[in-house]
């Protein structure tokens, strides 16, 4: 072996899709023992080439060289065989297992389990003291943090003894907190020799943590840097292909009378109370924002507000009139009706029908508008005649009705869902991770598409876990934990820290 | 995703399923000593080949029209109704009551209380599963067959039981009055040679506009929308204010109606009494013929006939062929089944490749996504202007 060979080298990668090409001659190399950082926005073909190296696709043309040996990689054995691990966005964990069970998974020595798990426990007291990755090998995954069953992740693949790591958006799902040890820990494996490939769209984590890094572009590798030598405008420059504003633009806000008030809030799912007791208002002209990690009873607050499930107690009021959260008038129907607009979380599962062409989304939800009807009939030209005024107004790309949902990129369907909601002015606009999986370009339009609604006056509660996002836009912000709203902020007067250890359940006093 | 063109889609691979069927089948006549060349063509004379075929062709498509549809609406909705076969004896239930019940003075008038009665059978019959489905989340799939079983004794027990005319030992009702026989096809189609034998009768008619009215519902009204949408994503659907209960009930209650529709034509038009068994597994073959007509009113039309072409072809070759015994002609119809339902994909992918490859710009690396939950991202469309998309 080569010491001074690249750990990683591609030569001309390519990659095409029937006529999609989604890697066209990507040519990179990585350093042993370093960071790299790749950057592009969806649909730019960086999970194509991750999913390459792991040998999940077979690239059309190109060669993959591991510390400067040829390597075809076929299968994802081979690219275990190679040293080569994935952490994945979605953890393929089983969740009623062991930390050490699922260690072992699929990497068990024999038929009997007890010498596996042996070694595996030793190796894990090893791992963890020279990684500073500490997890309970006896816990079950279920029971850990969303940051320990990542560390188990990681776990996973040094027991399958990988030398070079890839890890795709790791920190999508992590606080601030877990963000900064999950750095540390990357940080502890680089000094150990270990390469590391960080996917990410989050250029403060590029600037942080790597060494070097690539940007992607429609297929292509445009560029490839030192950190070093550039800074985030640079690099969302390269990204989109044209100057970009990173900061949301958006004069101070005039507050009116209110126009959501909401009182102890209690809403349980699956038995579990999700919402514990959530009061908070909010008034005409302001952004509320509600910031914490995923799964801390938001979604459940969007869901109820938007008349998706019931409320298990507390009071919901619009301009002072009760909405009914508990009977069978609750529902989406009456909400729209009520003047409220609601950009779901889940744009693919629940803001539109995917195999719906576009014009039949746009009519999703409205569909009883007496614009879209003529008597019992639908009237489809009228839909169609609205979609096409809309895509033109909302900029979505291409500009045709009768594409199907499926066939739009993520900011487009986006954009689809958000000119559906936002167009009828709604008094109150229940936003949820708007952004979420929408490139650069279509983040800028969306935001001022909310603030464009919050000067005329509206309502609009903002519920994202992109700390960026809800700093720039919301007026005041709420941080939930566990259910419960920790506490209020004013973005001027508080920070990313403040607010990362409200997330993490730190009150005042203790903080 | 849009790999192939629209007629692709709903005629080339569905008869490109068929080829392959027939293909295996003659490979069995073959293999049983007979010559799958002869077999062929009795199938086709037989069903095609004179008026009084035709006239069983058509006889047979209308039944699988009906409980095509039926399982077509339910479709939609993503409801797997088994139960046609149980609604539409329940049906046939109906149109004895109300037509053994009443003395009707015409038959046009005597039609439409059976249409009526039919429908409601039915459709009572497909309410208990579709309510234990909307409210406790019993399996459909599992209650709808056991409905059918249920369907069938009630039948045996109230035919036994209540209908049989006194002093008869046959399990059936007495005749329906005079008035309400229905038109048969050599009374109203005489000169295309229908000879009175022909079961054809006017029931066909109200079976293609049964598709009018489907298609104007699942394409054209808000009901129909609000059906496809659940049909396609239920979360989505009770994002946007759709009540899953009513959805599940009212397209389970249309799709009920449907099959029971299907005993006008077999218990009013044909047998002009309710006799035992009259559904003979039109119930499942609707389950076919909504497969492979792809849930489209027309696509189940084109499939009822091929199927009621098989049913009076398959009586031909059994009578013609000896050698080919009744279980032959089953094995046959169920190899079209087995190919246009169940291995669907298996035409459909090679297709879908070939399509992609004959793609002016898809000319390299024309290669199906090998892994369908990739952590690939969403590409642009192939179709509509893969550049500009892009920004």
């Amino acid at each position: 072996m080569t010491t001074d060979a690249p750990a990683i080298e591609l030569k001309g990668i390519s990659k095409a899709f029937g006529p999609v090409q989604a890697n066209r001659d990507i040519t990179m190399s990585v350093a042993r023992g370093t960071i790299h950082g790749i950057v592009g926005e969806n649909g730019a073909g960086k999970s194509t080439l991750m999913s390459i190296l792991y040998g999940f696709y077979k690239a059309d043309r190109g060669e993959i060289f591991i510390n400067g040996k040829l390597t075809p990689i076929p299968d994802s054995q081979a690219a275990i065989r190679a040293g080569i691990g994935m952490v994945h966005q979605h953890f393929k964990l089983v969740e009623n297992f062991t930390v050490v069970e699922n260690v072992i998974l699929g990497a068990e020595d024999g038929a009997l389990l007890r010498p596996s798990i042996a070694k595996a426990r030793k190796l894990l007291t090893e791992l963890a003291k020279d990684y500073g990755l500490n997890v309970d090998p006896d816990a079950v995954v279920e029971d850990l943090s969303v940051g320990h069953q990542q560390r188990v992740e990681i776990l996973k693949q040094l027991y399958r003894q990988a030398d070079i790591l890839i890890l795709d958006e790791p920190t999508g799902v992590l606080t601030p907190s877990e963000a900064d040890q999950l750095f540390r820990i990357l940080e502890r494996l680089r000094e150990e020799g270990k390469t590391i490939i960080l996917i990410t769209h989050k250029l403060r984590e590029i600037m942080e943590i790597t060494d070097t890094v690539s940007v992607m572009r429609r297929g292509e590798m445009t560029n490839t840097v030192k950190t070093s030598d550039t800074s985030p405008a640079e690099l969302a420059e390269m990204m989109v292909g044209r100057k970009v504003l990173l900061e949301v633009d958006k004069p101070p806000a005039t507050p009116g009378e209110v126009v959501l008030k909401v009182e102890d809030l209690r809403v349980s799912r699956g038995g579990v109370e999700r919402v514990k007791g959530v009061s908070f208002e909010i008034r005409r002209g302001e952004i509320l924002g509600i910031a914490g990690v995923a799964g801390n009873g938001q979604t459940e607050l969007l869901e109820v507000l938007g008349g998706m499930i019931p409320a298990q107690g507390g009071t919901v009021s619009l301009f002072g009139e009760p909405i009914d959260i508990t009977g069978k008038h609750s529902n989406g129907q009456t909400r729209r009706a009520r003047g409220i607009g609601h950009v779901p979380e889940d744009r693919q599962d629940e803001g539109l029908i995917m195999p719906y062409e576009a014009w039949e989304n746009v009519a999703f939800g409205y569909h009883k508008d007496p614009r879209y009807n003529s008597g019992i009939l639908m009237n489809h030209a009228a839909i169609k005649d609205d979609c096409v005024d809309k895509m033109q107004r909302y900029d979505v790309r291409p500009p045709n009705p009768r594409l199907p949902a499926r066939n739009f990129s993520g900011g487009n369907q986006q954009k689809i869902v958000v000119a559906r909601e936002m167009d009828r002015a709604p008094d109150l606009l229940l936003v949820g991770q708007p952004t979420r999986g929408v490139d650069i370009g279509a983040i800028e339009f969306i935001h001022k598409q909310i603030i464009a609604l919050r000067d005329q006056g509206k309502a609009i509660l903002l519920v994202s876990v992109e700390l960026d996002e809800i700093m720039g836009l919301s007026d005041r912000i709420a941080v939930m934990f566990d259910g419960r709203i920790m506490g209020e902020r004013l973005p001027s007067e508080t920070d990313q820290n403040e607010l990362g250890l409200l997330m993490a359940g730190v009150t005042e006093g203790a903080a | 995703m849009d790999k192939m063109p629209k007629w692709a889609d709903v005629l080339l691979i569905p008869l490109i399923s068929v080829v392959l069927a027939l293909l295996v089948s003659g490979l069995v006549v073959a293999l049983i000593g007979e010559s799958p060349v002869r077999a062929m063509e009795v199938m086709v004379r037989g069903a095609f080949g004179s008026a009084y075929g035709w006239g069983y062709t058509l006889y047979y498509a209308t039944n699988f029209i009906f409980t095509g549809l039926a399982v077509a609406v339910a479709f939609h909705a993503r409801m797997f109704n088994i139960g046609g076969e149980g609604q539409a004896a329940i049906g046939g239930l109906g149109v004895a009551v109300i037509l053994l019940g009443v003395a009707w003075p015409h038959w046009t008038i005597a039609l439409l209380a059976a249409i009526a009665f039919s429908a409601l059978f039915g459709a009572a019959w497909a309410a208990i599963p579709a309510y234990l489905q909307a409210k406790r989340g019993s399996h459909i799939v599992i209650t709808t067959i056991m409905f059918n079983y249920i369907a069938a004794s009630l039948l045996v027990y109230l035919l036994v039981n209540v209908f049989r005319v006194p002093g008869s030992m046959a399990p059936e009702s007495g005749r329906f009055a005079e008035p309400a026989h229905l038109p048969s096809a050599s009374d109203f189609a005489g000169f295309l040679g229908f000879p009175a034998s022909a079961p054809l009768n006017i029931s066909f008619f109200i079976a293609l506009l049964a598709c009018v009215f489907v298609w104007v519902l699942i394409w054209r009204t808000r009901l129909g929308y609000e059906i496809r949408s659940f049909g396609h994503s239920e979360t989505a659907a009770v994002y946007a204010g759709i009540n899953p209960t009513r959805i599940i009930m009212i397209s389970m209650l249309i799709s009920g109606g449907l099959a029971g529709m299907m005993a006008i034509n077999v218990v009013m038009g044909e047998a002009e009494r309710l006799v035992l068994d009259f559904v003979e597994g039109a119930g499942f073959v609707g389950i076919a013929v909504a497969l492979m007509g792809r849930s489209h009113p027309v696509g189940v039309v084109l499939a009822a006939l091929l199927f009621g072409a098989l049913y009076q072809g398959g009586a031909e070759l059994q009578f013609e062929m000896p050698a080919i015994s009744r279980e032959m002609v089953v094995v046959i119809q169920a190899l079209v089944i087995l190919f246009t339902g169940a291995l669907d994909n298996m035409v459909r992918m090679p297709m879908e490749r070939l399509f992609l490859a004959l793609r002016p710009r898809g000319a390299v690396g024309a290669e199906a996504n090998p892994v369908p939950t990739s952590p690939v991202e969403p590409h642009e469309p192939p179709k509509v202007d893969p550049q500009g998309s892009d920004r």
